[in-house]
């Protein structure tokens, strides 16, 4: 932890005013689902908040995380968000490469030992650590070694808090999630490809304000992010409950703005605060330009069944399958009911003759 | 002694074939069976539901032609089927139905239950299971012709007397005639009428007809105990006959179960067609009555009602024949309720009126017929099958009813316009 | 993996080839009996009538609507209750590939709820009926449960009752592949082998000249 001065002293430093900052804390407050009177509270527990060492580790990402967090809106949340840490190691941010880049880490880690904050994204080859290797140390070594001394773990993004697209269906590298190689410390999955910017934000100023994670769901997801699912709160909802539905992106329907579920949205089953956040400074969610929501924050999201195909649609039989299950019950059939021969004695007079 | 639990099996099981099964498969449990069967209407048990006296049969083909019978009974989940099941079934597969067929109409799945009752007997039967009074009746069968024990002297003599009663003879074994005709125990034992009626009908429709020494007697007990060995022995004696006297066709009389188990089970029982007509002697009167033979005169002032035999309404489709005939002699014909196809049974069909033992519950259940003849209140009542004639006579007596019964065959023969000569 | 993925995936699969391979098993049995030549002449059509059978089996019997009304109001309201649930409802014409709009989800709704409460009308005459009870199994009352709670969990998930989105989606799904495997081996099977009892009850009687 560095002994630099206080957020407010940054953010002036950076060009922000105390009233933009005031009106960043009101946001987050409520994204926090905190009373709105806390938001003065938050505001001065941040700016009073020591900036704690962030150590950003990537392993088999796209970088899109670091993408949505850097391209962040409100008063220049990127800003933020980097005065509000001391963001110490960051293959993609950092200046230092090389060893200068690895001494940097192995430096922030022996000065805040734990303390510091683990901020991951994507996921880890088990499988095949030669695909992704970083200073001739593989994933799973240099995340061990990095998150021994770490206050919390937070995965970022769908790769990190569930294996994303690099587990899907084969799964080449044998990719595994954060969670999965982290124990005894407490791990944050921040779901979302990418996740929402608020959703990282939101986690690390609660951090910082209350000095402790905010509570999570049983896939260790913040609940005040991932609480509800996407059809919940979707402006189209009520088309869905009036049985209105888009069948092609051209149709009427589509036109009409009505439900998308029977093109693929996975709305209903998707938790995760798009449909009220939004995207691009509040101006719009996949759902509100009119294309079904992916379910990215879900975990397989990638083998979920089809991006297009309803999510109640079953994935179906191949023909041969069906054909050689046909085959094989009507050869059953016909073998079990086959007549096997019964000799049978025909009644005859003495057969009739009176017995009791 | 033939007769063993194993043999019951091996009769049983060549009689379960595709419409066994697929009637068998579809089952629901729904009960509608039961209330279609006088036998539980009248009575209320609930074991007398048609399908519950099928059991037996059920099991045999669940275990033994089903991949899941069959593997059940690998693995001991199902109990072995044992003589006790036939014993004890004994009664409902026997007394308790007259094969009227009532439960295979109603059925929702169209399960004809009436047939598998008529195959399981088979089974029942060669197990060793079958009604003494039944058994008594099929041994008669084989050894006098007859099963109410009329012999061939008894049949020969009644006919004589009627020959004389109506001045027109009836010749005995006359080759080349166009009929041979059959006459059923009830006719020799109680309606003997019916031969002069029957001389009178041919004669007025210019048709010779004959009646064989050797097979005389049209009740086929095989059908109702349910033994095709016994079956097969009655129906190639009418077969002999037919060809020994080269006639064109053989006329079936005024009984349901002869109809059945000559028209339609004879030529499977002999395994080969018949190469002669077989028709039931209601459905040769509508036709001549169609060619304009038959001329009557007047009709009856009675209020006739028409009770279906099942075998030749419900499961032989000559209700309108019936109809038609009825109408050409009766001037006040009114019908029950359940006209025709759902008509009620006797309760005497299908052997129980020759099973003793089932006298009592037969009474009983004619509490059916007995409430739809006291809604129309008639002067007679009007049937095509000796049996029933026989078993309302009785019934009817039972329960202190004054009702005349007529055969529709007399009742058309009374009112013949001049028998020419 | 979630439980709706399995039961979209391997879940559905299973109950797709149980439900093919068990079908097929049961008419197989059927048909392999196959049936003797009749040698009799015959005195009517059998195929017209086995046709005519088929579809006039759907009425009920003179007179037996009065001695046995709760069988079948409730069988009827069930049974084309159930076909409309599974025809006319929207979102199940998407998963079928059928096109359409779908009736609208009130009338939906009306309908499932009237098709369960016949279905307990039904299980409460079989358990109370002399008859019924006596000729029931637990195949009987097993089969009830396995249509009943496709009825039930769709009528949950549609009004999100109990439980979120998700977890009733899947219990939906697999209550539907439970039934669907199960059908061809209990009693349900009357779904497909209904035509062919009828069939061959009208062939059997329209060959006689009888009625069926």
């Amino acid at each position: 932890m560095s002994d630099s001065p206080g957020l407010a002293t940054l953010l002036r430093h950076h060009g922000i005013g105390r009233r933009d900052f005031l009106t960043f804390c009101a946001g987050l407050a409520s994204a926090l689902a905190l009373p709105p009177v806390l938001a003065p509270k938050l505001a001065h527990a941040l700016e009073a908040a020591r900036r704690p060492s962030v150590i950003w580790l990537s392993f088999q990402e796209c970088t899109g995380c670091t993408e949505s967090l850097t391209r962040a809106d409100q008063p220049s949340l990127e800003q933020i968000i980097l005065s509000m840490v001391s963001l110490d190691y960051h293959h993609t941010l950092q200046a230092a490469s090389g060893a200068a880049a690895e001494a940097a880490r192995r430096q922030a880690m022996a000065d805040n030992h734990g303390r510091y904050l683990v901020m991951a994204d994507g996921s880890i080859p088990l499988g095949d650590p030669g695909y992704c290797t970083i200073g001739g140390m593989s994933s799973a070594d240099l995340l061990a070694q990095t998150v021994a001394g770490a206050a919390a773990v937070i995965a970022v993004g769908s790769c990190a808090a569930f294996g994303g697209l690099a587990a899907a269906e084969p799964n080449p590298t044998g990719a595994v999630p954060i969670s999965r190689l982290v124990t005894g410390k407490p791990v944050v999955n921040i779901p979302g490809c990418p996740p929402l910017p608020l959703a990282m934000t939101g986690v690390i100023a609660h951090f910082l304000a209350f000095g402790r994670l905010p509570e999570l769901d049983s896939l260790g997801r913040p609940r005040v992010f991932y609480g509800e699912t996407i059809h919940d709160r979707c402006p189209r909802r009520a088309f869905y409950d009036q049985g209105l539905f888009a069948k092609s992106f051209d149709d009427e329907g589509a036109r009409q703005g009505w439900c998308l579920f029977q093109l693929g949205c996975k709305g209903p089953t998707t938790r995760n605060a798009c449909a009220t956040v939004k995207w691009n400074g509040g101006t719009s969610f996949p759902i509100g330009s009119g294309h079904p929501c992916l379910g990215c924050s879900q975990p397989s999201f990638w083998d979920a069944g089809g991006f297009y195909r309803p999510l109640s649609r079953p994935a179906g039989l191949g023909p041969g399958m069906a054909a050689a299950a046909v085959a094989a019950g009507a050869a059953l059939g016909a073998v079990a009911a086959s007549k096997r021969p019964s000799e049978r004695q025909p009644v005859t007079l003495d057969d009739l003759e009176t017995k009791s | 002694m033939t007769m063993s639990f194993a043999n019951g099996l091996a009769a049983l099981r060549p009689r379960i074939d595709a419409p066994v099964a697929a009637f068998l498969s579809s089952c629901v449990r729904c009960g509608l069976c039961a209330e279609a069967c006088l036998f539980h209407t009248e009575t209320g048990d609930p074991k007398y539901a048609p399908i519950m006296k099928l059991e037996p049969l059920r099991r045999l083909w669940s275990q033994e032609f089903t991949v899941m019978g069959r593997l059940g009974r690998a693995l001991g989940l199902s109990k072995p089927m044992s003589d006790e099941d036939f014993a004890r079934w004994e009664e409902l597969v026997y007394d308790s139905c007259t094969l009227c067929g009532r439960c295979s109409l109603a059925c929702p799945v169209g399960n004809d239950l009436t047939l598998m009752i008529r195959k399981l007997r088979e089974g029942m039967v060669a197990a060793g299971h079958s009604p003494e009074g039944l058994r008594k009746a099929a041994h008669r069968a084989l050894t006098d012709i007859s099963p109410v024990g009329v012999g061939a002297q008894s049949a020969r003599k009644l006919i004589a007397a009627q020959s004389r009663e109506v001045g027109i003879p009836i010749e005995i074994d006359k080759h080349g005639a166009d009929w041979l005709v059959l006459i059923s125990s009830m006719e020799y034992i109680a309606f003997p009428e019916m031969l002069g009626a029957l001389a009178r009908l041919f004669k007025a429709a210019g048709q010779t007809w004959t009646i064989a020494s050797d097979a005389y007697e049209a009740t086929n007990v095989g059908v109702q105990i349910g033994s095709c060995d016994v079956a097969r022995a009655i129906v190639a004696r009418t077969v002999d006959a037919a060809h020994r006297l080269g006639v064109k066709g053989v006329v079936t009389p005024e009984c349901g179960h002869a109809y059945q188990a000559l028209r339609w089970e004879g030529p499977n029982l002999m395994g080969q067609a018949f190469d002669f007509e077989v028709i039931h002697l209601i459905d040769l009167l509508d036709r001549w009555r169609a060619e304009g033979r038959l001329k009557t005169k007047g009709k009856s002032g009675l209020r006739l009602t028409y009770h279906d035999p099942c075998q030749t309404s419900r499961r032989g489709g000559l209700d309108p024949q019936a109809r038609r005939l009825l109408n050409l002699v009766a001037e006040d014909f009114v019908e029950t309720s359940d006209p025709g196809p759902w008509n009620w049974c006797c309760g005497g069909g299908g052997g129980v009126s020759a099973n003793p033992r089932a006298r009592d519950l037969r009474f009983k259940v004619f509490a059916a017929k007995k409430r739809q003849l006291e809604a129309v209140r008639p002067d007679a009542v009007v049937t095509t099958c000796s049996n029933c004639r026989n078993v309302l006579e009785e019934s009817l007596e039972h329960w202190g009813m004054e009702l005349p019964v007529l055969s529709l065959t007399e009742l058309v023969a009374e009112y013949l316009d001049e028998v020419p000569s | 993996m979630s439980l709706l993925l399995w039961a979209k995936g391997p879940g559905f699969a299973l109950a797709a080839v149980l439900f093919l391979l068990g079908t097929a098993m049961r008419l197989a049995e059927i048909l392999r009996l196959g049936r003797g030549t009749d040698l009799a002449r015959p005195r009517g059509a059998a195929g017209g009538q086995a046709l005519r059978t088929v579809f006039s089996r759907f009425l009920p019997a003179p007179g037996l609507f009065a001695r046995s009304p709760v069988v079948h109001a409730g069988g009827y309201v069930f049974h084309i209750g159930l076909l409309v649930v599974v025809i006319g409802y929207g979102p199940h014409l998407a998963v079928l590939g059928i096109g359409g709009r779908g009736l609208p989800a009130g009338l939906i709704d009306g309908v499932t709820l009237l098709t369960m409460a016949a279905m307990t009308a039904l299980l409460a005459a079989r358990l109370r009926d002399p008859v019924k009870r006596l000729i029931s199994g637990p195949g009987d009352y097993g089969a009830w449960g396995l249509v009943f709670l496709p009825l039930a969990t769709g009528f949950l998930l549609v009004n999100r009752v109990l439980l979120p989105f998700e977890p009733l989606l899947a219990l939906h799904l697999l209550s539907v592949e439970v039934m669907l495997a199960l059908l061809p081996f209990t009693k349900l099977v009357h779904a497909f082998t209904f035509v062919l009892a009828r069939g061959y009850a009208g062939a059997i009687a329209g060959r006689k000249g009888a009625h069926s």
